[in-house]
């Protein structure tokens, strides 16, 4: 047997200074003994070291993240363990990639406990504030991990504590940190760490967050496993809390519902809104009132109302369909990619987008959830005829000389009538309560059809909206 | 009123902020106080410790007051409510977390409050916490605002600029519930600061037209809270009301909090043991939507009652609802049918198709790559496995479920 004697530090490095000499000098698995400094001496002396030669020795980057995760259990068979598997990966390079094989689940377990104690450990140390002399504060604490994971595990402490000097006891040795680098020394005996003030206001938060009407101890137990919790300065509160939760449950119980103190009603009534009914005087009274509207099923899921918006003594109107994704996030009309589009298209035709009023004939966003995305749908006929109400208020205020339906939802809305859109286009029909609606497409069609369709369409919309700008100049 | 000492703020504050379920730490941007400041953050969350509750404590979960002036039946802080309130300073909640974070207790703060004189007021005074924090000691742990509904949109992108997570909380499943129970809120104004809070993200991820890059806004993202059991809402009610906010506010998630009794409760609200059972199947069935490609609908419809099934889990019981769809063939099934497979997570699935490369898969490499073969045997057929009539047989759910027990009299 060759034995090789593994240094206190640095461990994972020393191993792999040597099984690259062995593994390029063909020795197996079976012919070596890995020392760990406590490893007593082997009763029958050791081979000597293989000769170092210049054979090459592969392994994956993956391989040697996962060896050097393991490197840091406390199994004293990891060393062989990982040995075996670069001595295997010499000449089956695929076993290492493949979850199924029992070598590669057996380091993977091993693993997993190291990162899981690494974890528990960037959880579970708890500092306490030592004297210090110089003008960086000092914290100590003591940690009794699983696995030999200093090395592994404190670096993290020292990212997140630059500023300030800590030392991280631990049966397999200290780690300090003042600033620079972290250094390790072998074991002491367990420091006395002074009492800390905060470990007082830690423990009344603990007891005060929990709450006696849930107890799930298994979760607890679980995530926290009771070998931690002897260097915890809280947990020593836990059989009391559970032991006491019955009572508290029971109490609250007990004292059912409580008369309000007297000024509570009195806060109430200064700040909540009472729904204003009386019919609106204004378009800003009846976007107050359309804000608050639960006529259709559509409010549930939309964020909001989306009111019209620009000039209401423009005279001229532009009815869409219903607030898209867009619109309905940003609480405004024609934001989206429709939008844009129709608001160019105004300006290609001279009409300026600000001195109209632009609304649309649903006031709410009507979608099929999918994934992270809502897909438009388009509204019901009911849908309609429930918000005909808001657009008929809308058109009562702004009195518009002339108003533009785009798309088939807002010619219906307008008109009443539902036949087919497009004989209709670039035609003037009567609203329902008489102004003249010019019917033309919605911008969001062109955007759907494909190149060649999209241009003639648009070039129509345009032409329609010129006809708008003469009709309204007329 | 006798000088409240720290100590006895911090008890009451705390008591007042258990019912937030949410103490995420994580998915945040990486940063470490190696270029000055204290702190880091951006890895996986850390949970420093667990209560017997089940609920992990990442963070220092507190209220900067529990005065309110809104009457929420379901609160403790409602105004109607006889708790003792007590607020804190801001210098003191900034002395807490630095404190309790240099000592490894936490990964930061999660600040919420009671409205005070008006939503603009006490959103300007948490933002200016947070400020503190960030700007004047250089705090780079982690920081959640709750966000008030109604608060300026101003107040709301400063909140951005310094905290890494947001969230305001929707309360119950359905508006009319909200309505009834929290006559102060308004679900419409609730779901548009979580839109403001989307838009906010986004236009953080907009490089401007000098390629300059703007202040990034919560990076954590936004999430958000339900009460379950408050109301009548069904299952099938709560996931979809999840699915919408999922979908519409990109949420990172959505906490369902079984409604649990609170000292001097209101008369509006019955006292009731928290659903808790109910609680962790509405998370089940929340993964099942956020990383199993179910949707809330077919979740939902599993049931006839609208509700989730008690006694076996979501998965399980949309595969007994599906049984036309298994076994499924482990050898070529398609990583979306894989993961309707119960019995089989995440991991197990990426395992699979890993494995698959390397040759066909046996039951015993099912095993040994974490799958739950009680579960799955029913679904699967594998080279050397086959379930035979077990997938359409009647007695398959009573298989997974817990036998039936007699009701406690008591």
């Amino acid at each position: 047997m060759i034995r090789i004697d593994l240094p206190r530090f640095d461990r994972f490095e020393g191993w792999r200074d040597a099984a690259r000499q062995l593994v390029g000098a063909g020795v197996t698995p079976d012919r070596i003994t890995w020392a760990d400094p406590d490893t007593p001496a082997d009763l029958f002396g050791s081979d000597p070291m293989a000769q170092p030669n210049d054979a090459p020795v592969t392994a994956t980057k993956d391989f040697l993240q996962l060896a050097r995760t393991v490197s840091s259990h406390s199994d004293p068979e990891r060393w062989a363990l990982i040995y075996t598997a670069l001595w295997r990966a010499q000449t089956d390079r695929a076993f290492l990639g493949n979850p199924a094989d029992p070598l590669m689940d057996r380091l993977n377990r091993l693993a997993k406990s190291v990162r899981r104690d690494i974890h528990k450990m960037h959880a579970f140390v708890r500092f306490h504030e030592l004297p210090s002399t110089g003008n960086r504060r000092s914290f100590g604490a003591w940690f009794e991990p699983e696995h030999l994971i200093l090395q592994a595990g404190t670096p993290f402490f020292a990212k997140r504590f630059a500023d300030m000097d800590w030392l991280i006891a631990t049966p397999e040795g200290i780690a300090r940190f003042t600033g620079d680098r972290i250094a390790f020394d072998p074991p002491a005996p367990r420091p006395d760490l002074p009492a800390d003030a905060s470990h007082g206001l830690w423990q009344t938060y603990f007891a005060n967050i929990f709450n006696p009407a849930r107890i799930k101890t298994n979760a607890m137990r679980s995530e926290m496993p009771m070998k931690y919790w002897k260097n915890l300065p809280e947990t020593h509160l836990i059989p009391h809390m559970l032991a006491d939760a019955p009572r508290r449950v029971q109490a609250m119980r007990d004292a059912g519902a409580s008369d309000a103190p007297q000024f509570a009603a009195k806060v109430t009534a200064r700040i909540r809104q009472q729904p204003q009914d009386t019919p609106a005087e204004t378009i800003t009274q009846a976007q107050e009132q359309a804000a608050r509207c639960t006529r259709c099923e559509l409010c549930h899921d939309a964020t909001q109302t989306v009111w019209g918006q620009g000039d209401p003594d423009a005279g001229l109107m532009f009815v869409g369909e219903a607030p898209g994704d867009q619109e309905d996030l940003a609480g405004r009309p024609f934001v989206g990619p429709a939008g844009q589009l129709l608001r160019q298209t105004m300006t290609q035709a001279a009409l300026d987008p600000d001195k109209a009023w632009m609304t649309n004939a649903v006031k709410h966003f009507r979608f099929t959830p999918r994934g992270k995305r809502r897909l438009h749908q388009t509204p019901d006929k009911s849908h309609v005829e429930h918000c005909s109400w808001w657009l008929g208020l809308e058109r009562r205020f702004v009195a518009p000389k002339l108003t533009v339906a785009l798309g088939a939802t807002a010619a219906f809305a307008l008109t009443g009538d539902r036949s087919p859109l497009t004989p209709r286009r670039g035609k003037v029909q009567a609203a329902t309560d008489g102004g003249p609606v010019l019917v033309t497409w919605h911008p969001s069609l062109i955007l759907r059809l494909p190149d060649d369709r999209a241009a003639t369409a648009r070039a129509e919309l345009l032409s329609d909206l010129r006809h708008a700008g003469q009709l309204l100049a007329a | 009123m006798a000088q409240r000492t720290l100590d006895q703020k911090l008890a009451i504050l705390s008591d007042a902020a258990k019912y937030d379920a949410s103490c995420a730490s994580s998915g945040t941007t990486r940063r470490d106080s190696q270029s000055g400041g204290i702190g880091s953050a951006g890895g996986t969350g850390i949970c420093h410790a667990y209560t017997p509750d089940g609920r992990c404590i990442s963070l220092l979960k507190i209220l900067m007051t529990n005065f309110c002036i809104y009457d929420c039946a379901y609160c403790i802080n409602r105004v109607s409510s006889n708790v003792e309130r007590a607020r804190f300073s801001p210098e003191e909640v900034v002395k807490l977390t630095l404190e309790f974070y240099r000592r490894n207790m936490i990964e930061g703060l999660f600040l919420s409050s009671g409205i005070i004189r008006s939503p603009d007021q006490t959103m300007g005074d948490m933002v200016q916490i947070a400020k503190m924090l960030r700007v004047d000691h250089g705090f780079k742990g982690y920081i959640h605002l709750k966000t008030i509904p109604d608060a300026a949109p101003e107040l709301v992108a400063e909140a951005g600029l310094y905290a890494d997570r947001l969230s305001v909380n929707i309360e119950l499943p359905q508006d009319a519930s909200l309505r009834q129970l929290a006559p102060e809120k308004r679900p419409e104004t609730i779901r548009a600061t979580m839109a403001d809070v989307r838009l906010g993200r986004e236009a953080a991820k907009d490089r401007s037209h000098t390629g300059k890059r703007p202040p990034r806004f919560a990076p954590a993202g936004q999430s958000t809270q339900m009460i379950v059991g408050a109301d009548a809402a069904t299952d099938r009610d709560i996931l979809k009301t999840s699915s919408n906010l999922y979908s519409g506010y990109h949420l990172k998630r959505v906490y369902y909090s079984a409604f649990s009794p609170i000292p001097d409760a209101s008369a509006a609200l019955p006292l009731i043991k928290p659903p808790l059972i109910r609680e962790h199947r509405l998370y089940q069935a929340d993964w099942l939507m956020r990383f199993y490609g179910f949707d809330a609908e077919e979740i939902g419809a599993a049931h006839p009652s609208g509700n989730l099934d008690l006694a076996i889990d979501p998965k399980l019981a949309w595969a007994l609802a599906n049984r036309a769809q298994f076994p499924v063939d482990v050898r070529n099934a398609s990583r979306e049918m894989l993961l309707r497979v119960p019995g089989f997570g995440t991991k197990t699935v990426g395992r699979i198709l890993a494995a698959r490369r390397s040759g066909a898969v046996r039951y015993a490499d099912l095993l040994r790559m974490g799958a739950i073969m009680s579960k799955a045997r029913s679904f699967v057929t594998l080279p050397d496995w086959h379930p035979g009539a077990l997938t359409d047989s009647d007695g398959l759910r009573a298989r997974f479920a817990p036998a039936p027990e007699q009701l406690s009299l008591f």
